[in-house]
């Protein structure tokens, strides 16, 4: 029998600048107990805490000039 | 809804537009089955990035998409009108890659994409600080050429990518068109948009005020499209318009809310912010990651195509821009002497 999907693990993609990867569907349950859910079929989540859309990135996280 | 209304579905495809001088009336002529194509000294006369030769290579792409009413199917594969397009896209792809400065690297090129300044001068910015409705309901005209169609000119790149890259590109491009779902079609989400903005959703209703500029960004993508030998410069391509799509979708969302818009054209660009940051993420990964691993000899392509894409949008912008300063449409408007003087 092959495994069905859910018994795989689920893959999140880690990057030093820009959000977390992660396959949809998902829940996202928030600080205050709110549950947002996406099902794009792949989930671009905020670690800057920048995004006005939070907890979905919104590409705030990028440089606002060339040098670093 | 608007687009669904009798008629909208446009089982003919569009009435052919009014020609911009000697080389597009005479491809509308030949469409139409009442003239020869045009002659070679008229396509070399033309200026390249001017009406009549846009115009003219708009009319020949057009008929791999949905085509014209009255203009027979066949004629997308006419040798004759083939012949006519090639020596276009000629003048076309040469001119770009004289006159677009390129980055040496596809990771430069991107860099420099991934910078957003907060004093940005562009056509968003613009929007979304002080423009008009008036200048809204243009700019969603002249993009309507493209977003009624929005995602079709990469679909033809699919078949010319392997594993990573293609698998990654069918996963955007599935997004694109509502990821299974009918109403969530992001072509759909802009004819919702164009009805809110009290304009015409027909698929290729606004070709006649499409500026020069303007057609010259929806030539881009078709050249790139269908040429395999353009797949590395196409996927470049749309990497540029992933990744400046969220930020600038943003800026216009805030447009449509000052301007009162309405609930879907706020919506359209809503969705792409959030969609795009996904998409953004995919292509650079897998779509360009897997081409350049696959066929590291199309970075250069690859870097092209980000480029180019910003050339054109740009001047683009500067119609526009340029025009709403002066107090002036930015449509596409026949001066009276623009009546073809040819036989």
């Amino acid at each position: 029998m092959p495994k069905s999907p859910s018994d795989e693990p689920r893959r999140i993609k880690v990057q030093r600048q820009g959000p977390v990867l992660v396959e949809g569907p998902v829940e996202v349950e928030l600080e205050d107990g709110t549950i947002v859910v996406s099902d794009r079929f792949r989930v671009a989540l905020c670690t800057c805490r920048r995004s006005r859309r939070y907890p979905w990135c919104d590409t705030s996280h990028r440089d606002r000039t060339k040098d670093r | 809804m608007a687009h669904d209304a009798p008629g909208a579905h446009d089982g003919e495809g569009p009435r052919l537009p009014s020609a911009r001088g000697p080389v597009s009336a005479s491809v509308a002529e030949y469409l139409r089955g009442t003239g020869a194509p045009p002659g070679s000294q008229d396509v070399a006369g033309a200026p390249v990035y001017g009406d009549d030769l846009q115009l003219a290579l708009y009319l020949c792409y057009e008929l791999h998409y949905r085509g014209f009413a009255g203009v027979p199917e066949a004629l997308e594969w006419d040798p004759d009108l083939l012949r006519v397009r090639a020596a276009l896209e000629h003048r076309f792809l040469t001119a770009l890659r004289a006159d677009v400065p390129v980055h040496d690297s596809v990771d430069d090129a991107l860099a420099d994409l991934l910078v957003e300044p907060v004093d940005g001068t562009g056509v968003s910015h613009h929007l979304s600080a002080e423009g008009e409705l008036w200048q809204v309901r243009e700019y969603a005209a002249q993009r309507s050429l493209y977003h009624l169609k929005e995602a079709d000119p990469h679909a033809w790149v699919l078949p010319r990518l392997w594993g990573r890259a293609k698998s990654g590109m069918a996963a955007v491009e599935f997004d694109e068109y509502g990821g299974g779902r009918t109403d969530r079609i992001h072509a759909r989400l802009f004819a919702d948009l164009m009805a809110d903005l009290g304009l015409d959703t027909t698929y290729g209703h606004y070709l006649d005020e499409g500026a020069a500029e303007a057609l010259a960004t929806v030539n881009l993508m078709s050249l790139l499209g269908l040429h395999r030998a353009l797949r590395g410069a196409l996927v470049g391509h749309f990497a540029a318009v992933e990744i400046t799509s969220s930020p600038a979708s943003r800026r216009l969302a805030e447009a449509m809310r000052r301007t009162g818009a309405g609930p879907a054209a706020e919506h359209f660009y809503d969705e792409h912010v959030e969609a795009d940051a996904v998409h953004e993420q995919v292509v650079r990964h897998d779509v360009i990651g897997g081409l350049l691993a696959e066929e590291p000899h199309l970075a250069p392509d690859v870097a092209f195509g980000i480029d180019v894409t910003g050339y054109l949008e740009d001047r683009f912008a500067d119609r526009l821009l340029g025009a709403w300063r002066a107090g002036r449409t930015s449509l596409h408007t026949p001066p009276r002497s623009e009546i073809p003087l040819s036989s």
